[in-house]
């Protein structure tokens, strides 16, 4: 029983890793123009799709469409946010929902027409498959390697936003955008960046994702309302926030389907609404 | 800038012209009479549209008027129609008490709802009304008991319109039934926005931080739209239910609250017949398109999503007016 | 007999940000019918202060008094209820509604009448016709029907004064209520507040000191969060500190 729960409690964490690095780009995007981007969970896709295309079409290894993910995501990413995205920062919520979903509806037909509805699989090299024995239990080789990669990917990013040029401009942009701008920072320039690279995170999780979760077209829908539970019960702006509230879900939703399955997705809506009842900005949110 | 009518003679008459019917609105209750005699193969359609069009104008009443961007107001769709099918079920058919008692259920879910839901702005405000939706949504999957499940409701009996117009096969009571709950709500609708209630939901969405500055307990007026819109939603629903003679599942779809949103902001929010003229234009395409993978129908809906919001951000209705302005 | 209460009174109100204090133990009165100006450099907690008194922020401590009555922990609404209104700095209006739209709406509030979904807004006869009343009082009876987004600013300033007098106050905060108007139209603006009725109690924030020291029968003077000086208009300007820490600095006079 003991071990059991050590594998749940293990596999949500992992499952809530995958999440993070689905969700904390649109943490910080939303934490610094205040743009709620419902399309964030499309570039996930976006990078599934290139992960499995580099792999099954190209030939190319599972460590090497792993940053094609990255890279095809922050890079379309960024060409929809000059063009079309940045119209919207001053319209009213209601608008850039709308457009946004619009970009899902869109991105969900393409890939659609591209690829056909079936399940996507790829075939992970061998080092990352089967499990490890560790303290007696089971644990499943590429979940580690998920955490591994959330991991770092945490360091990196509390360590570039604490210690660099670019994320004291960041942080300064999230906490006072008139005062950023004051002080001579180019906070479009600044946008932009960060929006790529939040992008390209969500990328990332898409190609990480694929061999936990699947992939077919309705990803950027289904995983958007994780992304965005994610988001608003951590807080706009927090890599923190972001951190605590996928392992929270991650954890409560493997756990939930695992030990009453029968009210297991009714369990995660009621933590959510529950939670933004208690506290409206999120566990970790400033305003 | 020009400058319009100099002086202002009587504001009264002002007020009392913003308010008068219009010989559109006149033409356009004329014109829904015509499926009855022109387009009777389409009759059912029809009557989805009333149904769904009254769907579209109660979301118009708290995201159009009061300015609450609500992506979970299927909620009050779904609560209304499994109630209307569960009293059906539990042996009472009568269509008008049980599309009254749907409905106050809907409303009295609603009323409590509020409570959180004036407490939140932004986007912990749209991931609330989300959660609620899709809370409802896993809690009448899970209670298939009740529910039936994903099979949904089946065996709904609805007894004779005011024990004469019997439900027939080709729909004529269906769209009969349908229009005038529509009607009444658009009737009860228009009272609101143009009473006083009306503009302090318009000032709660053009500037709700100076309302209390003005001694407004505009927490209160939300509370009271959010409801009437919930009982209004919760009719809509029973409607489906009663005219359908089933119940599924996706009456509390995440998909029903985002298709009902699009309709409006199509049509044009704020101006409650932009909702029926939003849901005219989507139902009708979605029926002309029904060969098409519904992948290929989301295209062109994202699309026009995103046409609409970057070129004509007040909707079809809305820009139709301003046409008509300029041209004056 | 009952004393005369003072029409709004604060004792000891103070408020930080963290580590820095806003406003330092602000002690004052306003009688009925005072014509009072809070004076201060920038960043000495002026609008502050005035977000204190209405309730948009809460004091950490002190007491905040309206004709006698504790209203320190009520909020906002109620406070202007009970006839505590305020204009703001930074225009907040309406932009969609017409002038006569907002001060009607206003005005329902005030009577509690703007929950009534039932009654047709054409049947509120009486406030709208002192609707009218106070838009033409402040000249605006020619603009009533315009969206308020489309009105120049120093109209929609007025439509900020408008506002505030529909509720009926008996204490008026103005914060900067000619702020961005041009001089000429300031003084047209200042005219209309000096032909206020005599019984409310005005309290404006103002940086032109002509102004200040033509419409103020008393000055407050507050300089980092804490009052320096409360008196008559002559005693401020030969206060050699509000020479040196105000006047002298910024150049007026």
């Amino acid at each position: 029983m003991i071990s059991q729960l050590a594998i749940v409690l293990f596999d949500g964490f992992a499952f809530g890793m995958l999440l993070f690095v689905l969700s904390v780009g649109l943490s910080v995007t939303l934490g610094l123009m205040n743009f709620i981007n419902l399309a964030h969970g499309a570039f996930g896709m976006l990078g599934g799709y290139v992960a499995v295309t580099a792999m099954r079409g190209l030939g190319w290894p599972f460590l090497a469409a792993l940053p094609a993910a990255f890279l095809a995501a922050a890079g379309i990413s960024v060409l929809l946010e000059r063009t079309l995205f940045r119209r919207l920062y001053k319209s009213g919520e209601l608008n850039q929902v709308l457009f946004t979903i619009g970009v899902v509806f869109v991105a969900a037909a393409l890939a659609t027409y591209a690829f056909g509805t079936v399940q996507q699989v790829i075939q992970l090299p061998a080092w990352l498959r089967g499990s490890v024995e560790v303290a007696g239990l089971r644990l499943g080789t590429y979940r580690i390697f998920i955490i591994a990669v959330a991991l770092a990917i945490t360091g990196l990013l509390v360590f570039g936003l604490e210690r660099t040029r670019l994320g004291a401009r960041i942080r300064a942009a999230v906490d006072n955008q008139r005062v950023a701008q004051g002080l001579g920072l180019d906070v479009e320039k600044i946008f932009a960046v960060t929006f790529a690279l939040g992008s390209g995170l969500a990328g990332l999780g898409g190609a990480l994702a694929i061999e936990i979760v699947g992939l077919d077209p309705s990803f950027g829908f289904h995983y958007l309302v994780y992304v965005l539970i994610v988001v608003s019960v951590g807080g706009l702006g927090s890599v923190a926030g972001s951190f605590f509230g996928a392992a929270l879900l991650g954890i409560c939703d493997v756990a939930g389907k695992y030990f009453v399955p029968e009210i297991g997705s009714f369990l995660i809506y009621l933590l959510l609404v529950a939670i933004l009842f208690v506290r409206p900005l999120g566990l970790f949110g400033k305003r | 800038m020009t400058v319009e009518a100099p002086t202002l003679a009587d504001p009264h008459d002002w007020l009392r012209r913003r308010s008068r019917w219009s010989v559109f609105e006149i033409a356009f209750w004329v014109a829904s009479l015509l499926p009855f005699f022109l387009f009777q193969t389409y009759l059912p359609l029809a009557s989805q549209i009333a149904i769904t069009a009254l769907f579209a104008v109660s979301v118009d009443l708290v995201l159009g008027y009061a300015g609450v961007v609500t992506l979970g107001h299927a909620m009050f769709f779904g609560l209304g129609a499994y109630s209307a099918g569960l009293i059906s079920k539990a042996g009472w058919g009568e269509p008008l008490t049980g599309l009254i008692i749907a409905g106050l259920f809907a409303g009295l879910v609603g009323y409590i709802a509020s409570f959180i839901i004036v407490r939140v702005q932004h986007l912990a405000l749209i991931m609330i009304t989300l959660g609620f939706c899709l809370l409802t949504y896993e809690l009448a999957n899970s209670m298939s008991w009740l529910t039936g499940g994903t099979d949904g409701l089946q065996g709904v009996e609805t007894w004779p319109i005011l024990g004469v117009f019997r439900f027939d096969l080709w729909g004529y009571a269906a769209y009969g039934y349908a229009l005038a709950a529509l009607f009444l709500g658009l009737v009860l609708s228009r009272r609101i926005v143009h009473s006083s209630f009306g503009l302090s939901l318009r000032g709660i969405r053009e500037n709700v931080r100076r309302m209390p500055a003005i001694g407004s307990d505009y927490r209160g007026h939300l509370q009271k739209i959010y409801t009437i819109s919930a009982v209004m939603a919760g009719c809509a629903g029973a409607l489906l239910t009663q005219t359908t003679d089933t119940v599924s599942l996706d009456t509390l779809s995440f998909q029903r609250s985002a298709d009902v949103v699009v309709m409006l902001v199509l049509g044009g929010t704020g101006r409650l017949y932009g909702a029926v003229v939003g849901t005219i234009i989507f139902m009708v395409a979605r029926d002309q398109l029904s060969d098409m993978n519904p992948q290929y129908w989301y295209f062109w809906i994202g699309l026009l999503l995103m046409v609409v919001v970057l070129l004509m951000p007040r909707g079809i209705l809305g820009s139709l007016a301003q046409l008509a302005r300029r041209r004056d | 007999m009952e004393t005369q209460q003072p029409a709004l009174r604060t004792e000891a109100l103070c408020k930080s940000f963290g580590s820095l204090k806003v406003t330092r133990d602000v002690t004052f009165e306003l009688p009925r019918g005072a014509r009072y100006a809070l004076i201060g450099p920038n960043g000495a907690g002026k609008t502050t202060l005035i977000n204190l008194i209405t309730g948009e922020m809460r004091p950490d401590s002190g007491r905040i008094l309206l004709d006698g009555r504790e209203v320190t922990q009520a909020p906002t609404m109620a406070r202007v209820r009970q006839g505590l209104t305020r204009t703001f700095q930074i225009n907040t209006l309406f932009p969609d509604l017409t002038p006569i739209e907002a001060v009607l709406l206003a005005i329902c509030e005030r009577d509690r009448a703007a929950g009534q979904f039932w009654r047709s807004l054409t049947s509120h006869r009486v406030a709208i016709d002192e609707s009218f009343e106070i838009l033409t009082r402040l000249r605006l009876a020619e603009v009533a029907t315009r969206p308020t987004r489309t009105l120049p600013y120093g109209q929609q300033r007025l439509l900020e004064m408008a506002l505030a007098l529909a509720t009926k106050p008996k204490v008026l905060l103005l914060d900067e209520p000619a702020a961005g108007v041009p001089k000429d139209e300031s003084a047209a603006l200042f005219s209309v507040i000096a032909a206020l009725p005599g019984d409310i109690a005005v309290l404006f924030i103002e940086h032109d000191m002509d102004i200040v020291f033509s419409f103020a029968s008393r000055i407050i003077v507050l300089v980092s969060g804490g009052v320096l000086l409360e008196a008559e208009p002559a005693v401020v300007r030969g206060d050699p500190r509000v020479r040196e820490v105000y006047l002298g600095k910024v150049g007026h006079v």
